[in-house]
């Protein structure tokens, strides 16, 4: 004896528009992901692979093996992306330990004022490092009444201005998820540990810190990649003198109006980003085995 | 690990008072613990037991006070000099160590060596019956499997105290009854002077040498859990432990009298306006042919009637505007026919069972 099926047709037909409802509310943005995304990436591949006589060609890969100044233009833009991002390590986690040990209310308070920048330009932001940091400007002007130094110190147009406005420009990014991650550890983890016989030193070490490693891969990553195709901040205070990988893309296209050139590079910045994103998720998935990612 | 390697030490707690604002958490409380013994702080939340836990542990800096592990003053030493095992209600194991990672880390910190931190980590483990268990993640566990490496890490370095945070409070009622006789014997095995928190009192019964019941930041009563139940030192402790009712009497020269009826019953020395009679259920003896002699005999009224499986509890109204609660047997003549709402009953109180109280709250 078969059991009778009631309404099976029914309820599956119901199960199936559901599934269909739910594609329908993310066909929109998958459409707008094609058109802004996926075609012009592609379309920056195809142009990439085009010479200077509108045929196939590799030269404008090929320039970027034999140029100097193109190798100097990665070497320093993964310089200044390294150094923003151990600069921000060194100054964000600190933070995010010192917020994250607050009561909550006072917390975030500290965390809004940590947004804050987000509300003004980046522009903005920039300009108001050069006019601080300029050779007539407040921080030197102060510096020198004060007696710390004699002459005035150039901390613009040059990799010390770009430095500490791409650092303050990123700071966020870092901190907020490492902060994430401390928020989310039981504190009676640290408690257990002092009892257990480590001291503060020996606790943060051996449980706080390796908890928080998801989350400062996390956030270091997204300052690093940020920091590859940054533009504004060190065309601004590098004075032309610190010249990053997006600055030449602007001046193949702007002075020589070679977009093969401009494709090119793209593309390498694009490929170079998705290897590390690569071999992030790889530690990140380490991490998660571990038990580290929860 | 052997057997009592290491001698129990006594707790003395002088005066430690622990303000936050104007509360008092703890006010000018003094306690001492025996060596070996397993004593509970017992009381509602916010009443500064869990404060007392963690001043002992050090994670809580009292205003003043004097802490002594054995002849050792250490109020001002910090936590992680104590060396004092602790287990805490959210077991607070470390989610990216594997079990013997958790319960070696603090041998690995005390410098023991590799190979005795490995037999020691195991021997722990068989303690508490997860022996092979070594290798497993902790989000592998399930929660009596999580408490028990907790106990394993607090107790493999061998303290000569353990602190005990509300271990049970997270598992449910089955595993909660059969951790209460394990913890108890595991004290028994290891003899290590016990300090248990809990706010659930059928558990600090079960388990406890002796029982301190705190409120309002003060210990009002530090007894064995017997004479906690059967002589209670007030109104607050007599109604935290165990159900109870209570009936205003009155003093009339040597006697006592409810309603204008002498009770039988052995008359307290305590001086108080505030006289109670304290009434357990479970030694109301319902009677269906009128008053017994030789007890105290009470004319009532059913109010409510409520059938449990194995026992029945009688709500009934006494004729002076007082209420008593009767938990019954379900057997006998109470198995056919329960009283029903309205009967009219006698119910008995026996001289040993009519215990008076002070009726103050604290």
């Amino acid at each position: 004896m078969v059991a009778a099926r009631i309404n099976e047709t029914g309820l599956r037909r119901d199960e199936r528009l559901e599934q269909l409802k739910l594609f329908g509310l993310g066909l929109p943005a998958m459409l707008l992901i094609l058109v802004i995304l996926v075609i012009p990436v592609g379309w920056l591949f195809y142009v990439s692979f085009i010479g200077a006589d509108g045929t196939f060609s590799l030269e404008n890969y090929e320039r970027m093996l034999k140029r100097k100044s193109y190798a100097r233009i990665f070497q320093t833009t993964f310089e200044i992306s390294f150094l923003t991002t151990g600069l921000c390590i060194l100054i964000g986690y600190p933070l995010a330990y010192f917020i994250s040990g607050l009561p909550t209310r006072i917390a975030n308070l500290c965390l809004i004022t940590v947004l804050l920048p987000f509300w003004t330009s980046l522009l903005v932001r920039t300009y108001a490092w050069l006019v601080l940091l300029q050779k007539r400007g407040l921080v030197n002007d102060w510096g020198i009444s004060l007696g710390l130094w004699d002459e005035p110190i150039k901390m613009v147009h040059n990799m010390t201005g770009t430095l500490i406005g791409m650092v303050h420009i990123m700071l966020p990014f870092l901190i907020l998820p490492v902060y994430g991650a401390m928020r989310a550890i039981d504190r009676d983890l640290m408690k257990a540990a002092a009892n257990l016989g480590a001291s503060p030193k020996r606790a943060f070490w051996t449980v706080l810190f390796p908890l928080t490693l998801p989350g400062l891969f996390a956030g270091s990553l997204m300052v690093f990649i940020l920091c590859l195709g940054f533009f504004v901040t060190p065309a601004v205070l590098g004075g032309g003198k610190v010249i990053m990988v997006s600055m030449q893309i602007v001046s193949n296209i702007e002075l020589f109006v070679n977009w093969g050139a401009a494709s090119a590079l793209g593309v390498v910045l694009l490929v170079s980003t998705m290897v590390i994103l690569w071999i992030a998720s790889r530690f990140l998935n380490l991490e998660k085995m571990t038990g580290g990612g929860h | 690990m052997t057997d009592r390697t290491s001698e129990a030490l006594p707790i003395s707690v002088r005066n430690i008072t622990k303000t936050y604002g104007r509360v008092h958490a703890l006010d000018d409380v003094s306690l001492e613990v025996r060596s070996g013994e397993f004593l509970t702080l017992l009381g509602p939340s916010g009443s500064g037991k869990t404060t007392l836990l963690m001043v002992l542990a050090g994670f809580t800096r009292p205003d003043c006070g004097s802490l002594k592990f054995g002849d050792r003053e250490v109020i001002r030493t910090p936590p992680h000099l104590r060396d004092v095992g602790m287990t805490f209600q959210s077991y607070a194991l470390f989610p990216h160590m594997t079990v013997a990672g958790n319960v070696g880390y603090p041998l690995r910190l005390r410098k023991v060596p590799k190979t005795e931190i490995g037999r020691r980590v195991e021997a722990a483990l068989e303690t508490v019956q997860l022996g092979g268990f070594g290798d497993r993640r902790i989000d592998q566990l399930s929660g009596g499997q999580r408490q028990r490496v907790a106990v394993a890490r607090a107790i493999v370095f061998e303290p000569r105290i353990l602190l005990m945070d509300e271990p049970l409070s997270a598992l449910d009622k089955k595993l909660r009854d059969q951790m209460q006789i394990e913890l108890r014997h595991l004290h028994e095995k290891l003899g290590m002077t016990t300090v248990y928190v809990t706010h659930d009192q059928r558990e600090a019964l079960t388990m406890s040498d002796r029982i301190a019941v705190v409120n309002h930041g003060r210990i009002m009563q530090l007894a064995t859990p017997r004479d906690l139940y059967e002589r209670p030192a007030n109104r607050f402790v007599a109604d935290f432990i165990g159900e109870s009712t209570f009936l205003p009497v009155s003093r009339s020269g040597k006697d006592v009298l409810y309603d204008g009826q002498r009770l039988l019953c052995e008359v307290p020395q305590i001086e108080t306006d505030n006289l109670l009679l304290m009434v357990r259920p479970e030694r109301v003896v319902l009677s269906r042919e009128g008053p017994r002699d030789g007890v105290n005999n009470f004319a009532a009224t059913a109010t409510e009637v409520v059938y449990q499986g194995d026992s029945f509890l009688l709500h009934a109204d006494l004729p002076g505007g007082g209420q008593m609660v009767l938990r019954g047997a379900m057997r006998g003549a109470n198995v056919t026919a329960l009283p029903a709402v309205g009967e009219s009953l006698t119910l008995c109180l026996a001289p040993e069972d009519t215990v008076l109280i002070d009726g103050s709250e604290r």
